[in-house]
């Protein structure tokens, strides 16, 4: 089976370890992917207010290091935590639409809740993981990372029903 | 005549300082601008030689501020507060936040947006990183606050200190009329902030252990205390505070250079002469155009007296115009009406200039429109979010700042 594990801050691990139990003693193909927000995803707010320095590139210069360096090293955390051959794939633009157009090349795809996480509920989810469950073409493993809120976090229904 | 040429000129300079052919200087268009306005006579030397003379110390002060702040970081001042952030977070997004917000309105504050936006956004896009939580609303948070973080003191933006001459105030009474719209700007923008990252602030640190925090620069946290207070005490004996800050950026400079932690080759990059020259070569070419037939006509639209309603109007146009032609040029254009208006006309139109250009991401129309023009055949879906939190904070923070304004002009009696 062909399982992609969307990797990203702060969810990564329990995303590593769900794919680990899903897979198994099965033969997999495993992709790790990264998506940086670059481009018109991530703009680079502020710098118009510094008109005239041309220091402002080295700066953008410097962010846009400094995150791909971070996202590299996402990445190896990911493969190293995986413990199994894995292909990794570190990739800029929009991140909801390069995870679905993924989604569509392999049979599982394993998503973490990036959202409110105190209680059950729709906004457990952030804005691209919900627009990546929400068009995925392919399963959708769905991880609550660290410990699952309790089944009572949900408000009772309205009165009037 | 000469006032169609003027605008012509600025028209290019603006322009060109938007586009940046080849990633050239800014001031490559501005110089030549200024000379063609004087050479067709749309402004006489002593006109222009009278704004030189009213701009260089101004832009010297800055350049000075500048100097101490690329040497802070180089002593690692700013390394410091990055990992002492990360260690006082305990992994947790949402109080990294608040460290974020304290040091970039501290640094924005103290050593000018230029620091925020250059020196420390990367350092906090690494510590976020490092911890393992979303950098977006730490970075992000930055460069708002560059902009939303400068009202408090002259030295926070240029446009501040092009004003403090104008409105007849010294660092003092600056920053005591200013420090409550400051932290009234500050507080919208906290609310904005954590109401619209709310999802990537709830997700906690993968690797939260607290990093080793190294020892305190203690040379380079003492100059800048040292300096901070220089002002105050210069205000108080009315010598001009760029000469404070000179004093501190060659106290510095002096180390740095024998520590060898900058090599003498850096320093006319800090100094940033083409910056110099494209203030102003500006400067001159706005007089220009202000001194010709559309001065009379922004004269007539302009608010006048200094009731909260004038205050607000005040700073919305200089808002608008922040964002139409870039904060520089507006508030060169709406100073001299302002400074006619009252202390409290002006400070209005810094909390226009300053505030407003998080309303557009970019900082400006012209520039947004210049990216569209780029990436006009770039299919992707334009982005919102960005522009959607800009549109929600910036207005409401510009008028609980102008309202701010209003109560300390009230009680310190500035609206005279």
């Amino acid at each position: 089976m062909r399982v992609a594990v969307w990797v990203t801050e702060g969810t990564w691990p329990a995303c590593v370890d769900a794919a680990n139990d899903l897979i198994g003693s099965q033969r997999a193909e495993i992709t790790l992917l990264h998506v940086r927000e670059g481009g018109r995803a991530a703009p680079e707010p502020g710098f118009g207010s510094l008109m005239g320095r041309g220091r402002v590139r080295r700066a953008s210069e410097e962010l846009q290091q400094l995150s791909q360096d971070a996202a590299e090293q996402l990445l190896d955390q990911a493969a190293e935590r995986l413990g199994r051959v894995a292909t990794v794939r570190l990739e800029t633009g929009f991140p909801e639409r390069v995870v679905t157009a993924l989604a569509d090349e392999v049979d599982y795809l394993v998503v973490g809740r990036d959202g409110d996480r105190s209680r059950l509920g729709p906004q457990s989810l952030g804005k691209h993981t919900r627009f990546v469950i929400d068009h995925a073409p392919c399963r959708v493993l769905l991880i609550w990372p660290g410990s699952t809120p309790a089944i009572g976090s949900i408000p009772p229904p309205p009165p009037d029903r | 005549m000469g006032e169609v040429i003027s605008v012509a000129m600025l028209i290019a300079v603006l322009g060109f300082a938007v586009i940046r052919p080849r990633g050239l200087p800014e001031a490559v268009a501005a110089v030549p601008a200024a000379l063609i306005v004087l050479l067709t006579g749309a402004l006489s030397w002593a006109q222009a030689w009278a704004e030189i003379q009213h701009l260089f110390p101004v832009v010297a002060f800055l350049a000075a501020v500048l100097v101490i702040s690329e040497l802070c970081d180089a002593d690692g001042l700013f390394r410091y507060a990055g990992a002492l952030m990360a260690a006082k977070s305990r992994g947790e997004a949402h109080r990294l936040l608040v460290f974020v917000f304290v040091l970039a309105s501290a640094v924005t504050a103290v050593l000018s947006l230029d620091a925020t936006v250059v020196l420390l956004t990367p350092v906090v896009f690494a510590t976020a990183s490092r911890m393992g939580v979303r950098p977006k609303p730490h970075a992000y948070a930055c460069t708002h606050l560059a902009n939303a973080g400068s009202l408090l003191l002259p030295v926070s933006n240029l446009t501040n200190l092009l004003a403090m001459s104008a409105a007849g105030l010294t660092f003092v009474s600056f920053a005591g009329l200013m420090a409550l719209p400051w932290l009234a700007v500050i507080a919208v923008e906290y609310v904005a902030f954590r109401l619209f990252f709310a999802s990537e602030l709830s997700i906690p640190a993968t690797n939260p252990e607290p990093p080793e925090v190294p020892p305190l620069p203690r040379f380079s946290a003492g100059v800048l205390a040292l300096t901070l207070a220089g002002f105050v005490v210069a205000s108080f004996f009315h010598i001009e505070a760029a000469w404070v800050a000179l004093a501190g950026a060659l106290v510095m400079l002096t180390r740095a250079l024998m520590l060898k932690q900058v090599s003498p080759k850096d320093v006319p990059g800090f100094i940033n002469l083409g910056f110099l020259g494209f203030v102003l070569s500006l400067g001159v070419v706005v007089t220009a155009v202000v001194e010709g037939g559309l001065g009379a006509a922004i004269g007539a639209i302009v608010p006048q007296g200094q009731s909260l309603v004038a205050l607000l109007l005040w700073a919305g146009l200089a808002a608008v115009l922040a964002n139409v032609v870039n904060n520089l040029p507006a508030v060169l254009v709406l100073l001299p009406f302002a400074a006619q208006a009252g202390t409290g006309a002006v400070l209005a139109v810094l909390i226009g200039v300053n505030v407003g250009p998080n309303l557009t991401y970019v900082g400006s129309l012209a520039t947004l429109l210049w990216r569209r023009i780029v990436q006009a055949h770039d299919h992707e879906t334009p982005i919102q979010e960005f522009t959607l939190l800009g549109l929600l904070a910036t207005p409401l923070a510009i008028v609980v700042g102008v309202l701010a304004l209003w109560g300390s002009l009230l009680v310190m009696g500035g609206a005279a």
